[in-house]
């Protein structure tokens, strides 16, 4: 009769494979309801220009072609909104749905085609004469940065905001600082690219007058609000339904274009419109990420311990400031200093407009980028010093006893936009990765050539920010049967999210898993949420789970002592019976007891850890094996360890892929030149065999009831900065600094044959 | 567009579908049977989402023309069970945790069948190679290759698995 309530920190398998492993899952694109039609998107083909001509006739008198939808079908263009980290000043570059007099990227939406199949919506898009007058492309953050060329003529500048991150006093630090060293490092433009492109299906019941929007994800309530505004609608004639989907990443599921476009085609229609994008132009379309350029000076003493860090991150935003467009600038400013203990920072940030496709959040937003710089630079500094790198990083962590700890001020701007790290024992986590890794005999090869190739170790650590989104909703409702049913806002982008929140409502009612129904992400089933961002569906829809458990048992006192004629506090409630003393009564008899609480938090969760790597680079080539991989990490109290794992494991290998693979390149015309995944390389099995992950339950989080912090994001922030690192110190002899990503073969081989040209200074110390 | 019927065995059933000459089989298998476990990633036979198995090999959908199929015995994700259980491979997938958002499993799942099938001892480095050819976002195939191993043993007791 007793359990022992041990779903949470199980490694339970997840009820998601039963479908998904059988083919069963639904994914937007498998939506075929009847008299469905398609739409293709027409995008422009040129990075600048103003529009002169969208000559629609050939493409309407297609036959099978339902409508042909411009800007000028739409009427007033809405303009769509910031979610995140909005300013004032970003207002006046926000993204119109679709191009009606300028187009400012390579993929923009000018035109909607919706026909009675697929095939013909492209061939009546092929059919549209778009006539554009090219304006100068702004191909480049430094291009902006002159503003000759304007994106948008209604403003003086395509500087679209600034942050400032503040700590200490820099200024007096640095003057005073026994060690400098400033060096510029660049993040190339990448992006999330999950395996399935984005689609919608939206169904206009004209009857009705009511609007169902499937493959909705991420932000469920915010986006409904969104169109429906839009739309001129009331939101209750509005839902977003959440169906299986296809990796998010942090990109998937923001507003884009096509959140308004595609409803609004179904009701210029009349009926129900599918659209799915192609690989291509989800490339051009979706959220970029991560490029930025950075001028930075760190300052030590000669002891290796950290006095400052300051300096400029120049951002090339894309054509517009999207729905979290600012995100990423006011991360990276702020996490410079990463868990490290820097008491004197001054870093501003610098978000120019170009000419390409706009960028939005990608796992661990500014936080990759502010690590690859901060990681860089300490072992940089550690190396002038004669200092072992990790005993400089164990130095300077933040001891335990000085947590918690904000990070550097966001200058001027209100109390929302700072945060503190809340706890951890960083050297401890350290520690056990050098173990875990093997650091002081991996030591020995550090530098070495063995068999032609150079052999380099390098660790880092990182936090990674978690439960962003200031609440959620959880409903919970006995049924007939006595199951549960189990209702969040939390929405999954397949994390196995199903699975760890019926882990933690089988547990907070004590009762079997079988009998939780959990439902998730559609704005149908509570009043209101938020989604799965920030590495939050588990910290914040596993609390609001916590707090409606605790509602339903003390519904189910109250009820279950009046029927029993006791005190409220004789009763118990578990395996799905309400108790009093040898008298028992099921659930069933309580079918319709319906509770929704709401969990609300300011404060972010902090999970942590360290990376090592361990590479062999090939002189002659640039190319780069990874030997081993280790990361371990404390993410607070340990929901599912499997799906954690995976998490991890996935994570680490998308860093990778970053640093090494992945990279959107643009002509200086802001013409994209990766437009498939023949030139946008993925990792695959082969490229990065050797990984691991550990993670711990060290220190539960003090700011939420189930004690967890996010996790998922902190596998791939290190590693830009490790691999950098490690490539370092194998190619010690030579000096070899690389400053930029990725560290492909050819940028590798590059530096290798500027370090042997300079071969008679070998060491470039820039030391002050 | 000119349409034709074309006549296949898709997971052990005889069917003729009325297929347009210009589609392909990814679409032929989705919208005119109805089989939506076969996923579409990205259109130019690199993910390997599409992958189904033809006559033993495994073949990417999406490069293929309908009507190239006629006459062929197909094999795609909603064909590796046994009468609703899970195959052994499909199991261990399930046990490793080698799946998360399920989108590019289906295809991984026909090509590691169509390889284990051939070749039931395929050492660690073997998959990879052959797993190389999908595309997963995800896991970071640590997982994946541990199911995969660990599928080996129904392979090579002789059952087809």
């Amino acid at each position: 009769m007793t359990r022992s309530n041990a779903y949470i920190g199980s490694p339970l398998d997840r009820i998601e494979d039963l479908r998904l492993l059988a083919g069963a899952g639904t994914f937007v694109g498998d939506l075929k309801p009847d008299n469905l039609l398609y739409a293709v998107i027409l995008r422009s083909p040129i990075s600048h220009g103003r529009i002169r001509k969208i000559g629609t006739a050939a493409a309407r008198s297609l036959q099978g072609v339902a409508a042909v939808i411009t800007a000028a079908e739409i009427g007033e263009v809405p303009i769509i909104p910031v979610r995140q980290h909005g300013k004032p000043e970003g207002e006046p570059y926000r993204q119109p749905v679709i191009a009606g007099e300028k187009v400012r990227y390579v993929g923009e939406p000018v035109a909607v085609v919706i026909a009675s199949e697929q095939c013909i919506a492209e061939d009546a898009a092929e059919l549209i004469e778009l006539e554009i007058d090219e304006l100068p492309a702004v191909a480049t953050h430094e291009i902006a940065a002159r503003d000759q060329t304007l994106l948008f003529e209604n403003t003086v500048t395509n500087l679209a905001t600034t942050f400032y991150a503040r700590m200490g006093d820099a200024d007096m630090a640095f003057a005073t600082a026994e060690y400098k060293r400033k060096e510029k490092f660049s993040v190339h433009r990448h992006t999330a690219s999950p395996m399935e492109t984005r689609g919608l299906l939206a169904e206009w019941n004209p009857e009705l007058q009511r609007m169902v929007v499937s493959g909705a994800t991420k932000v469920p309530f915010f986006n409904r609000n969104v169109v429906a505004e839009m739309l001129r609608l009331q939101p209750s004639q509005v839902d977003l339904i959440e169906v299986d989907v296809g990796g998010g990443f942090g990109a998937r599921g923001e507003f884009y274009p096509e959140d308004f476009l595609i409803p609004f085609a179904a009701r210029y229609v009349g009926g129900n419109v599918r659209w799915v994008e192609d690989r291509r132009e989800h490339l051009m379309a979706m959220n970029h990420a991560r490029e930025m350029y950075a001028d930075l000076e760190i300052a030590c003493r000669k002891d290796g311990t950290l006095v400052g860090v300051r300096g400029r991150i120049d951002i090339d935003l894309g054509a517009y400031v999207r729905t979290n467009g600012f995100t990423t600038p006011r991360n990276v400013v702020q996490f410079v200093s990463g868990p490290y203990l820097i008491p004197n920072i001054a870093i501003d940030a610098f978000s120019y407009l170009t000419s390409k496709t706009p960028t939005g959040t990608y796992r661990g937003p500014g936080r990759y980028e502010a690590s690859f710089f901060c990681e860089r630079l300490l072992d940089m500094a550690a190396n002038d010093l004669g200092i072992d790198p990790a005993e400089f990083r164990l130095k300077n962590l933040i001891p335990e006893d000085q947590l918690p700890r904000p990070l550097a001020t966001m200058a001027g701007l209100d109390r929302t936009w700072q945060t503190e790290l809340d706890n951890g024992a960083y050297g401890v986590v350290m520690e056990r990765c050098l173990k875990e890794f093997g650091w002081e005999e991996k030591k020995k090869l550090q530098g070495q050539l063995i068999d032609g190739r150079y052999h380099g170790i390098a660790v880092g650590n990182f936090v990674e920010g978690g439960a962003g989104g200031r609440f959620e909703n959880a409903r919970m409702t006995i049924e007939k049967g006595g199951t549960v049913t189990v209702a969040v806002g939390s929405t999954a982008l397949g994390q196995g999210l199903q699975t760890i929140l019926s882990q933690i409502a089988a547990d907070a009612l004590s009762m079997p898993i079988e009998r939780i129904r959990l439902l998730h992400g559609s704005t149908t089933l509570v009043t209101q949420g938020f989604g799965s961002f920030h590495s939050r569906s588990t910290v914040m829809g596993g609390s609001a789970i916590l707090l409606a458990a605790e509602a339903l048992v003390a519904l189910l006192r109250d009820k279950g002592a009046s029927h029993f004629g006791c005190e409220p506090d004789q009763v118990s409630v578990s395996d799905g019976y309400v108790y009093y003393g040898t008298k028992s009564m099921e659930f069933s008899a309580f079918a319709g007891s319906e509770v929704e609480r709401q969990f609300e938090n300011r404060k972010l969760t902090y999970s942590y850890g360290s990376h090592t790597a361990h590479v062999a680079v090939d002189p002659g080539t640039g190319h780069v094996e990874l030997l081993d991989y280790m990361t371990v990490d404390d993410v607070g109290r340990i929901i599912n360890p499997a799906t954690l794992h995976g998490q991890i494991l996935g994570a680490i290998v998308q860093g990778l892929g970053s640093t090494f693979l992945e990279h959107l390149q643009y002509d200086e015309n802001g013409q994209l030149l990766t437009g498939s995944l023949a030139d946008y390389l993925l990792p695959t099995a082969t490229d990065f065999p050797n990984i691991r992950g550990i993670s711990l339950g060290l220190r539960p989080c003090p700011n939420n009831p189930l004690g967890a912090k996010g996790a998922g994001e902190g596998g791939l922030i290190a590693v830009g900065g490790v691999i950098g690192n490690a490539i370092a110190a194998a190619l010690r002899s030579m000096s070899v600094e690389p400053r930029d990503l990725p560290l492909s073969p050819p940028q590798i081989w590059r530096l290798i044959q500027q370090a042997k040209a300079s071969n008679h200074n070998p060491k470039m110390n820039e030391q002050s | 567009m000119t349409s034709a019927p074309i006549t296949v065995t898709i997971n052990g059933a005889r069917k003729t579908l009325n297929v347009s000459s210009r589609i392909t089989l990814a679409d032929a298998l989705r919208d005119v049977a109805r089989l939506t476990g076969t996923h579409v990633g990205c259109e130019h036979g690199v993910c390997g989402a599409c992958t189904v198995i033809i006559d033993g090999l495994a073949v990417r959908s999406c490069l293929m023309l309908a009507v190239q199929a006629a006459g062929s015995e197909i094999t795609t994700v909603e064909g590796l069970a046994n009468k609703g259980e899970f195959s052994a491979l499909q199991a261990s997938f399930r046990k490793h945790h080698a799946v998360q958002c399920g989108f590019c499993t289906p295809g991984i799942l026909t090509t590691m069948h169509a390889l284990l099938r051939e070749e039931p001892d395929a050492d660690e480095e073997r998959i990879r190679d052959v797993l190389s050819g999908n595309i997963c976002r995800c896991t970071g195939y640590v997982q994946i290759v541990e199911a995969v191993m660990e599928a080996r043993a129904s392979y090579s007791r002789g059952s087809a698995a």
